[in-house]
């Protein structure tokens, strides 16, 4: 017969939440992060059917072993030549981070986000792709548009909101948009950006075109609605399209357990859509090369998408406005397994006998040269908080190609409210 | 020509103009779509510009979004209005941005196709009417066609226009106008004047309302289902009214609304929409300060409840011809 309390020799449920190996004031052991020797990984067949690597999103794609050599069947094989711009590119993003996080602490912007440990996701993923692929970034890719060659100045401009900017100031610093080099529009809601560019890549190939997209968000925004929606739709349609997710371990304060990192990788979302995943060694320029070299050979020959984890570590906080020490251990960044993804590719060079610490001192030094030149020639055209930079009157440009009634009316009122105050704006009425 | 068939015609027509137009939605392609609107499109034009697509409403738009800044003119099908929540996002914080916030670099020249409204039995997730949501935000224009004609006119205006659209089609009058009784026999849309399409391209202009009975006793802003509803309604109370059908809610014909307000001193305006911060409380403010003097007696606002649509209930809640003879004795009392 059933008792009164029919579960009552039963263990009581208890809720898991997650919690971080290390909180401020402990130290840091990173001994449990599986990291495989550099070239273990094999390399399929770029026609190779996605279900039949499926280990590939479970370990590390790494190229570059501990003393610097370029070992295993993933060597991209570039030349010095090559490898020496990566290294360039990597540099010169650091010298732009480093002197744009100082620009905003010295008030000359609201914000800035530091790619600082992560470099390598980006530079070497702009080598490896053609010029006119389109690139679909989150907020911490920057370093596209540095690989890609793009001036400083114009990407200061925005970070400045000044009369240069080609968004008009429109948009949050950092949130760039170059449709000129392959950048699509930054959008602070998360993932968004990852069905549109499945989007593009449809469109391609529906067109017959050459030219494929890739897309980049972190580990932590896998779970919104959208990230599923355009996996599903890449998978449907084999769009020729390069996922990338970038685990740099954190996302603002939440670790990436609370993305499901407890249960499995990053790289294994892709197993259950059949998407080619690969889990790759993110502070391994090399790897980064290789990896999205192969996806893009596999979406140029309509093989499909790819779906690529970067396995690295945001050594610097989300943006200008955190502050990681009240939730991480300070210890983490310099404890990090996979290590300083510039000075890997510096000891590669060196190590292959194509570069040296002098060279890469005075490099060093001619990047912040150069940094420091294009800043003094973007704040010609103004900082943030010197007043306004755009015509009042703009504020209402591009909500509609053509301006509706109810927009000029809503001008009007503003223009004439500020000739009525009489401060001393710009006004033309 | 029914509803259907003049939307079916308008999409074909612009198939053929222009290839970059491209069709795709749940159901859109091999089957023609759950009402039939986009039959026969993929046999003529091709599978890879009218497509199926997977159930993920934030998918199909995202994509949607995509392939507009590649520099195609997508017509992505939302299924019923009612699932259009999940691509919300995308919606107003993407495709209604885009233009603005990349300073005119990339676009979303798309026109989202979608049945809404009620009056079809078809519980809460078959009849809701979320223009309002959509209005509210900058960016995104919204059209709501009352006729075969109109859709045809508008959605072609719609496909060629330049910033993203909703295109939100009123199922109840898919085919054939309604007079708000679900009793009687309803018409089709051969016997009415307005199911007379041509067969070839035309347009009409976006932000263009319709005189749709000249009148002087008053004036009702309607769209969609209920212009039929108020049209027949105003017949049988014979009533000079001014029925004016709005078409497009952004941009609003503001010249028109004011025109006749002012001439008739009297505004109702009617919707099949939750009534609290529903479409009609921006057309009740508009009037109120645009024609305050003119108005010989409150404005009346007659629309859904502010409860989730429900399905047995469905004609208490449906703004039939009892609320609307109600609210205009209560409006014609002083008259």
């Amino acid at each position: 017969m059933a008792s009164e309390h029919p579960r009552a020799n039963l263990q009581p449920l208890t809720l898991h939440i997650p919690e971080p190996k290390f909180r401020p004031g402990d130290a840091v052991d990173f001994a449990e992060v599986d990291v495989p020797p550099a070239g273990e990984a094999r390399r399929p067949d770029t026609a190779d059917k996605a279900s039949d690597f499926i280990d590939l999103a479970y370990t590390l794609v790494r190229v570059l072993d501990d003393d610097g050599n370029a070992v295993g069947p993933w060597d991209p094989k570039l030349s010095p030549d090559v490898l020496r711009r990566m290294l360039r590119s990597m540099a010169l993003l650091r010298a732009f981070d480093e002197r744009m996080f100082r620009a905003q602490r010295q008030g000359k912007t609201s914000f800035y986000m530091k790619a600082l440990g992560e470099e390598a996701v980006a530079v070497a993923a702009a080598y490896a792709l053609d010029y006119e692929d389109m690139c679909f970034p989150s907020y911490r890719q920057q370093g596209l548009l540095i690989a890609r060659g793009w001036s400083l100045v114009d990407m200061m401009n925005q970070i400045y909101s000044n009369t240069a900017d080609r968004l008009g100031g429109k948009q949050l610093p950092i949130m760039y948009s170059v449709k000129e080099a392959g950048f699509f529009s930054i959008s602070g809601n998360l993932t968004t950006q990852y069905p549109q560019a499945v989007g593009w890549a449809m469109a391609s190939a529906a067109k017959g075109d050459t030219r494929i997209a890739a897309t980049w968000c972190g580990e932590g925004s896998t779970a919104e609605g959208d990230f599923h929606s355009a996996l599903t739709f890449a998978t449907v349609y084999r769009a020729p399209v390069i996922f990338n997710i970038v685990n740099n371990q954190w996302a603002i304060s939440s670790f990436s357990g609370f993305a499901g990192a407890e249960a499995t990788t990053f790289a294994a979302r892709a197993v259950g859509y059949g998407i080619a995943g690969l889990r790759v060694d993110g502070n391994d320029a090399l790897a980064v090369y290789a990896a999205t070299e192969w996806a893009a050979e596999r979406a140029r020959t309509n093989q499909g998408p790819t779906l690529i984890e970067h396995f690295t570590y945001r050594a610097e906080g989300h943006s200008t406005s955190d502050d990681p020490g009240q939730y991480r251990s300070e210890g983490e960044p310099n404890a990090w397994p996979l290590g300083d993804p510039i000075k890997r590719l510096k000891d590669h060079l060196i190590a292959i006998g194509e570069w040296d610490e002098e060279r890469h001192a005075a490099q060093d030094k001619e990047l912040a040269e150069q940094v420091k030149a294009a800043q003094k020639e973007a704040e010609k055209n103004g900082i943030l908080g010197h007043g306004l930079h755009q015509p009042l009157e703009s504020l209402f440009d591009g909500v509609f190609e053509e301006m509706p009634w109810h927009l000029k009316e809503q001008r009007q009122q503003m223009l004439d409210e500020e000739s009525a105050s009489g401060r001393p704006w710009d006004i033309k009425a | 020509m029914n509803m259907i068939q003049a939307i079916n015609s308008a999409m074909d027509i612009m198939m053929e103009r222009d290839p970059d137009v491209i069709v795709m939605g749940e159901d859109v392609g091999y089957f023609g779509g759950v009402f039939r609107a986009t039959a026969g499109l993929q046999a003529k034009h091709g599978k890879t510009r009218v497509f199926d697509t997977p159930i993920t409403e934030c998918g199909i738009i995202g994509v949607a979004v995509g392939m507009g800044a590649y520099g195609l003119r997508p017509v992505p099908e939302i299924q019923f209005a009612d699932y259009i929540y999940p691509a919300l996002d995308q919606l107003v914080s993407e495709a209604a941005r885009l233009r603005y916030r990349s300073a005119g670099e990339f676009t979303s020249p798309i026109t989202v196709r979608s049945p809404f409204g009620g009056g079809i039995f078809g519980g809460q997730t078959h009849s809701q009417s979320p223009e309002g949501l959509f209005t509210h935000m900058s960016g995104i224009k919204t059209v709501i066609p009352s006729t075969p004609y109109d859709a045809k006119g508008l959605l072609i205006a719609a496909i060629e226009d330049n910033d993203p659209t909703l295109f939100f089609e009123p199922k109840r009058i898919y085919n054939g106008p309604f007079d708000g009784y679900w009793d009687r026999p309803s018409q089709n849309w051969s016997k009415h004047p307005a199911g007379e399409v041509p067969t070839g391209y035309y347009k009409i202009e976006l932000g263009k309302a319709k005189i749709v009975r000249a009148g002087e006793a008053l004036t009702i802003l309607a769209y969609g289902t209920m212009v039929h509803v108020c049209t027949a309604v105003v017949a049988e109370a014979g009533i000079d009214a001014e029925i004016v059908d709005l078409r497009t809610l952004v941009p609003l014909d503001i010249e028109t609304i004011e025109a006749s307000v002012k001439k008739t001193g009297r505004c109702m305006i009617v919707h099949e929409a939750t009534r609290t911060s529903g479409f009609g409380a921006e057309l009740s403010a508009i009037v109120q300060e645009r024609c305050f003097y003119h108005l010989e007696a409150p404005i009346e606002r007659v629309t859904g409840f502010d409860t989730p649509y429900p399905h047995s209930l469905e004609w208490a809640y449906f703004p039939g011809p009892v609320r609307i003879g109600e609210a205009l004795k209560k409006i014609m009392k002083d008259a």
